[in-house]
């Protein structure tokens, strides 16, 4: 929790953290329609301080959450995007060689200064040791994301993205900095964050995660939406589409996801599509509108096959469903 | 409250819910934020501690409805206010309780009584009725047919009815008990079962597996497929220790005035390993060659290079039906298409040639699944041994045992020289050691 939730706890204000309810209210007024799991497992994170592992089907909307997370809680969100090959210098801190190199020689000029009339070896090895050695010292740290949201005064969030394209070797590297929100330099010591960041890493399960990183973790699994839901987040997300083309466009969507596609379509293709739709000036769903837009929503020349012979089957369900909802 | 919740992690553990101590802990300071006020919130909040796959919430969800199932009856009709006296049960006989109708102090006799029976350590769903029974007789249920019978056989006026009304509520505490430990296996003892099943079945010969054993096998298989394959994508660039890249270090301190700041080492990439598997579905393996292919379909769904051939007496790319079609589907083509007919290695082994020579290198391994048994047609084994020398490893898995390799029409014996490793096969442990083997020791690297 951060130091100003803690006080705003304290206070008895209505800090979103203060509970599940002003949690999903807190989210929802940034834009991100949230389960109530999905508040919970923050909640969690804020009080437990741990971070949460997000799981979930490409573009269900896991980034998107600790985009909100830090929106919602005014905090700065800071992204580390993972890849193969993601090394401490890239993700937690490297070196300012070039100020490095002017300090040595500044120092050589300095030290000769110093030096010249010593009278022997000893007194100037002395000399040397008093000046103190600033080679490797924080002034010279350049702060890569890690680094950066530990030094976070009043708290940060921290997005680990896609952790699961990762080295395993980092994935070990980053279990220090999870369970304690500290990292070793090994030329400083050990730097601690002074306000716990709230840290989301999300995992599309590319490969499976060892045991030791799930267990300092909170767990979260976003799994696709159902229609009500689907519908208040297409609401929230283009605000100026018709009630009846949106729950006749979510109910076509939530029958695509029953059939057996490659990549059935999620969350983001579902607001992809609806935008589109708007930019058209499309009042409601037919055959060839959504046999001309189908390419939105799926990403796969075999889905798109798969699916065009049932789009009227699809369509009528959908519009019967949206009518019985809503009657225009 | 803290029993509940270890009594609760104990459940969990037994539906297959990893939860290790320090989850256990977590557990526990979860509780403490959220409290056990809020029945979705409490589930929520557990429920983000200690699964943590998307399968391992979906048991999560079923174990905790059904723990907290009980929460109801122990409430009872009055709302869970504790009668007075409830404290010490003891005096009360189980009689009086029954006619009573305090559904709160009876399920927590019920729940003492099961504590005292053992009740939590059923591990096997066929002890339920003997638990039933032992928590009856822990709850009193002797004395009470005594008294039932004491009643039936005074004749004082009212005595009939009393035990006719005392026989009805039994039969209640009869439904109530059964229902409650069904409860408890389904928490500590539904796994059980599974678990003893998939125990035998990977040690069970391949061609002697159940038709109705098939679907526990396939999942068995693909687990081992998706673990072997996240072994193995493990690495692609090495470190070679000690080992300086001169040209790019030079290159790199560029920057600083030629200063070699930047140390950059040698590193070794790793080829990404091409596997050719040919799998044998003819006659004499028929039995064998649904897992044969079954592994094929999962290999091929978790190693990103694999050609997979299908062969009796002739030989088939059989990539695009297991890319395409599902499990079932891809098996069922595959041996419409080729299974059963006899075998002819020979043949197999030109078509494979003509097919994949020139694509055969020093990356690649060959995997053949099959008995080698050939119906004394021309073995071939000239391409045999070319195929041996172009590529990085030959690997033979045979379902017979080593006994039977070169009896009768099996060119086993004459194969085996060309093969880097030649092994029998015939259980899903064998098969997965094997590969485990293989990938360790075979694959480029």
């Amino acid at each position: 929790m951060t130091r100003d939730a803690k006080a705003a706890l304290q206070a008895g204000a209505a800090h979103p953290l203060t509970s599940v309810e002003t949690i999903v209210e807190g989210l929802g007024k940034v834009g991100y329609i949230a389960s109530r799991r999905i508040a919970t497992a923050l909640f969690m994170a804020a009080h437990l301080e741990k971070p949460v592992l997000v799981e979930g089907v490409a573009g269900v909307g896991k980034t998107e959450l600790a985009l909100s997370a830090a929106a919602m809680l005014g905090l700065p969100l800071i992204r580390l995007q993972c890849y193969e090959g993601l090394d401490e210098s890239k993700a937690l801190y490297e070196w300012k060689y070039g100020k490095q190199l002017l300090y040595t020689q500044i120092l050589k000029d300095h030290m000769g200064a110093q030096l010249t009339g010593a009278p022997d070896m000893a007194t100037a090895m002395e000399r040397l040791q008093e000046t103190g050695d600033l080679f490797f010292s924080e002034p010279f740290l350049e702060p890569r994301p890690l680094l950066k949201a530990l030094r976070e005064e009043g708290g940060a969030v921290l997005l680990i993205d896609e952790i699961d394209k990762s080295d395993e070797a980092f994935e070990a590297f980053l279990l220090e900095m999870l369970s304690a929100f500290q990292v070793s330099i090994p030329e400083i010591g050990v730097i601690r964050a002074k306000t716990p960041p709230v840290v989301f890493l999300t995992s599309n399960n590319v490969r499976d995660l060892g045991d030791a990183l799930k267990r300092r973790c909170l767990h979260l699994h976003i799994p696709l939406p159902d229609q009500k839901l689907e519908e208040r987040i297409v609401a929230s997300r283009v605000p100026g589409i018709e009630a009846r083309l949106r729950s006749e466009l979510v109910g076509f969507v939530q029958s695509l996801r029953t059939l057996d596609l490659r990549k059935l379509p999620s969350i983001s293709e579902t607001v992809d599509w609806a935008r589109a739709l708007v930019l058209l000036h499309v009042r409601a769903l037919d055959g060839d509108l959504v046999r001309e837009t189908l390419n939105v929503l799926l990403k796969f020349e075999q889905d798109v096959v798969a699916v065009e012979p049932r789009i009227g089957e699809f369509l009528a369900g959908a519009a019967e469903a949206a009518g019985r909802g809503a009657p225009a | 409250m803290q029993r509940t919740l270890e009594e609760f992690l104990r459940a969990l553990r037994a539906n297959e819910v990893a939860v290790s101590p320090a989850e256990a802990i977590d557990a526990h300071r979860a509780v403490a934020h959220v409290g056990y006020g809020d029945r979705t919130l409490l589930k929520d909040a557990l429920c983000a501690t200690l699964a943590k796959t998307a399968e391992e919430a979906a048991r999560f969800d079923a174990c905790f409805d059904t723990f907290f199932d009980r929460a109801p009856i122990a409430a009872g009709e009055d709302g869970g206010r504790a009668p007075p006296g409830a404290t010490g049960l003891g005096p009360a006989s189980l009689g009086d309780l029954l006619l009573s109708g305090d559904g709160t102090s009876l399920a927590r006799a019920l729940e003492e009584a099961a504590a005292r029976a053992g009740a939590g350590d059923i591990w096997l769903p066929s002890q339920r009725n003997l638990l039933t029974r032992r928590v009856l007789d822990e709850m009193g249920l002797r004395e009470m047919e005594a008294q039932i019978n004491r009643l039936l056989a005074s004749d004082a006026p009212g005595d009939g009815a009393a035990a006719a009304e005392l026989a009805r509520r039994r039969e209640a505490l009869f439904e109530l008990a059964a229902q409650f430990i069904d409860r408890q296996a389904q928490l500590y003892a539904s796994q059980t079962g599974r678990r003893l099943r998939d125990g035998l079945l990977a040690k069970q010969k391949l061609t002697a597996v159940a038709p109705e054993d098939f679907r526990a096998m396939e999942g068995l298989v693909r687990r081992m497929a998706k673990r072997l394959a996240s072994r193995y994508a493990r690495k692609r660039h090495r470190a070679r220790r000690g080992k300086l890249d001169v040209r790019r270090t030079i290159r790199r301190s560029m920057g600083y005035g030629g200063v070699p700041f930047d140390v950059v080492w040698k590193t070794e990439t790793i080829e990404k390993p091409k596997i050719a598997v040919l799998c044998d579905v003819s006659r004499s393996v028929a039995a064998a060659a649904q897992f044969l292919l079954l592994f094929l379909y999962s290999l091929n769904e978790v190693v990103e290079r694999l050609d997979a051939y299908a062969f009796s007496d002739r030989l088939v790319c059989v990539n695009d039906l297991l890319d395409d079609e599902k499990v079932d589907d891809a098996i069922t083509l595959i041996l419409k298409r080729i299974g059963f007919r006899p075998t002819d290695y020979g043949r197999a082994l030109a078509d494979f040639c003509d097919a994949q020579r020139d694509r055969i290198d020093r990356r690649t391994t060959v995997i053949v699944l099959g008995d080698a048994r050939s119906n004394y047609a021309n073995p071939r084994l000239d391409l045999m041994r070319r195929i041996g020398q172009r590529a990085r490893a030959v690997i033979w898995l045979n379902p017979e045992p080593e006994t039977y390799w070169g009896q009768g029409d099996s060119k086993m014996d004459a194969y085996r020289r060309f093969c880097n490793l030649a092994k029998t096969c015939n259980t899903l442990r064998q098969l997965e050691a094997i590969i485990e083997t293989v990938l360790r020791t075979y694959m480029p690297r």
